[in-house]
């Protein structure tokens, strides 16, 4: 009985658009840049075997934040194994729910920034629920420049805060 | 003898109390000095009420405010040769000598229990005319309050203009950092004296917008997990929520009569401009585009609304029907980035956060000419708050890593830091005039 839950799961997040990386390389080759990524990340084919402890253990799941470039929302393709994972996590467990903490950096006004952060928010929330989770698992928050992680003043702090945090609130 | 000892004493308890003071106040910055500043002497007061001298010295207190608002030049303490505490005892030609413009002479009485009041004189050293001598009264504790509203006085009759002084400033700390960030809403005097707390929380708190009463004031607060918006009676502490819809609540801002907040809601896709009816609860959607729109700013009139959009790419300002809504017309064309507007009580200049490059300056709209004059020096200032009279604009500014908040007169020249908590002090709103019990 788990098998064939598995393949269909696994076919399920196959056809979503987001196959990011499949070790299982059965099915067509993904784009270039996931296979960069596949080789640094657990692959989502374990995609129906995950328990509620792959959350802290599976180093795809453990992946969380995603960075994005300045006034960008676009997701980078190196986050799209991270995402593909989590969605897999989430059609799993359709009891599970995580909230998109969209950040600004410190550039610009504070309101503004609250824009920002939820426009990066979404973009998460969008690929999320393209590689298979349901909206109603995902809420987006935006914090703006409220909640730097780098108090420093140059790109490379920025590029820290300019983030979205992907929270579980719920994990099953 | 006696006169000499008491003298000496209040020396010594001006002297005591001066580092507390200084720790909890304000440095003054000369940035550019301005030579059409008016001279003008404040002598320090007498204390004619016997007893103990009071702990705040009130001429301290108005030659400072003159100071700050750039229109004014108050002759320091330690060049006043001679010490007159009523108009007939000032000896004109020695201030004429010292090429003073205006005189101040005044003097404090205590009354029984807490009270006291101070009478005050202002005169034209040319040709002496009297201009002003009132006699104002209040609580001994609230000296500092007597004395801003005697500057308050001094300004309008020598400038014409309405003094704001006496007003206050509301604005966020944070404390700590990561998680452990206390966050509160404080309120204090213009001059950053005597801070209270509003609220505090360990979710971030922004955008302190005051009601045009001076009563209320309405804030952003993620203490319920995401962004709402509350309204806050300031004597009092009680409060309501008035907007936690999905997605973004942000930006409030209270309509001139008082009675409608505009604010900016995204539902969950993009923030848009909205205005809020506060007695019907109706609300009314003012602009509709898949921009950031967010930031309102009401005209003095309340017929229109200023308001930050993104929709040319870069952030700037933009002008709509307060009514009837739409998406209005751009206004801002210097600058890659403008936001944030506030705007003077007379609706001809608007002050705003304009970013060139990763450097952010408080630059100021003149809307009859169309030119803009940068009045900051930081890297990140923003948050411009006009002072009710227009005299003068706070905002925030980073140094360092810490958020501090500076004063600066609406021409730019006389700058000050406000010194008002450990930790970060960010989003300043500078108060409506303060009516009296308030």
């Amino acid at each position: 009985m788990k098998l064939p839950f598995r393949v269909i799961l696994t076919a399920a997040v196959a056809s979503a658009t987001l196959v990011a990386c499949s070790s299982n390389q059965k099915k067509p080759a993904p784009p270039a840049p996931a296979n960069e990524v596949a080789a640094t990340t657990t692959a989502p084919a374990r995609a129906g075997s995950y328990t509620v402890d792959s959350l802290d253990s599976d180093s795809c799941l453990r992946q969380r934040i995603v960075y994005f470039d300045l006034d960008k929302t676009d997701i980078h393709s190196e986050y799209e194994a991270a995402i593909a994972c989590h969605a897999a996590y989430l059609r799993q467990f359709p009891s599970a729910r995580v909230t998109l903490e969209g950040n600004a950096d410190e550039r610009g006004t504070r309101e503004y920034n609250l824009g920002l952060g939820e426009r990066r928010g979404n973009s998460v929330s969008s690929a999320l629920s393209a590689a298979g989770a349901s909206t109603s698992q995902l809420n987006v928050v935006s914090y703006g420049e409220e909640r730097p992680v780098c108090r420093e003043h140059g790109e490379g702090c920025w590029q820290k805060n300019r983030r979205v945090e992907i929270v579980y609130t719920a994990k099953q | 003898m006696h006169k000499q000892l008491s003298l000496w004493l209040a020396t010594l308890i001006l002297g005591l109390c001066a580092p507390q003071l200084f720790a909890q106040g304000l440095t003054l910055e000369i940035a550019n000095g301005n030579a059409s500043a008016i001279p003008i002497v404040t002598v320090p007061f007498a204390n004619e009420g016997g007893g103990t001298p009071p702990e705040t010295d009130v001429a301290d207190v108005i030659r400072s405010d003159l100071n700050r608002c750039g229109q004014f030049r108050s002759l320091a303490k330690s060049d006043i040769i001679e010490f007159p505490a009523r108009g007939d005892d000032i000896k004109f030609p020695t201030w004429r000598l010292l090429k003073q413009d205006y005189i101040v002479v005044g003097r404090v009485t205590g009354g029984t229990g807490g009270e006291a009041t101070v009478d005050f004189e202002l005169y034209t050293v040319g040709d002496q005319k009297k201009l002003a001598a009132l006699s104002i009264s209040g609580q001994r504790s609230d000296l500092r309050g007597i004395a801003h509203q005697a500057a308050d006085i001094i300004y309008e009759k020598i400038t014409g203009v309405r003094g704001a002084f006496w007003t206050r400033i509301a604005y966020v700390t944070a404390k700590g950092s990561g998680s452990n960030t206390a966050y509160a809403l404080m309120v204090a005097d213009s001059d950053g004296y005597g801070p209270q707390t509003v609220v505090s929380s360990r979710q971030p708190l922004m955008s302190p917008a005051w009601s045009p009463d001076g009563r209320k004031l309405a804030y952003v607060s993620f203490e319920r997990g995401n962004s709402s918006i509350y309204i806050q009676d300031i004597s009092t502490g009680s409060r309501e929520v008035v907007s936690a819809n999905k997605g973004i609540n942000g930006a409030p801002a209270f309509s001139p009569d008082g009675s409608k907040l505009a604010l900016a809601l995204s539902n969950g896709i993009n923030p848009d401009i909205y205005v809020l009816d506060l007695g019907s609860r109706h609300l009314t959607q003012i602009t509709k585009h898949f921009s950031i729109d967010t930031e309102p700013t009401w005209t003095p009139d309340g017929q229109s609304l200023y308001f930050t959009s993104d929709r040319s790419g870069k952030p700037q300002i933009y002008e709509t029907s307060a009514s009837s809504g739409g998406d209005g017309t751009r206004i801002t064309f210097s600058g890659e980035y403008n936001a944030r507007a506030s705007v003077s009580f007379d609706g001809k200049k608007i002050a705003m956060s304009q970013g060139n490059g990763n450097v952010y300056h408080i630059a100021v709209l003149d809307r009859s000419s169309g030119t803009s004059t940068v009045v900051s020096t930081g890297n990140f200032d923003e948050s411009p708050s006009f002072a009710p009279n227009a005299s003068m604009i706070l905002y925030a500014a980073t140094e360092g890593s810490r958020d501090v908040l500076y004063a600066v007169s609406a021409d730019g020249r006389v700058r000050q830091r406000l010194v008002l908590a450990d930790g970060d002090v960010r989003s300043p709103a500078w108060s409506p005039y303060r009516q009296r019990g308030q």
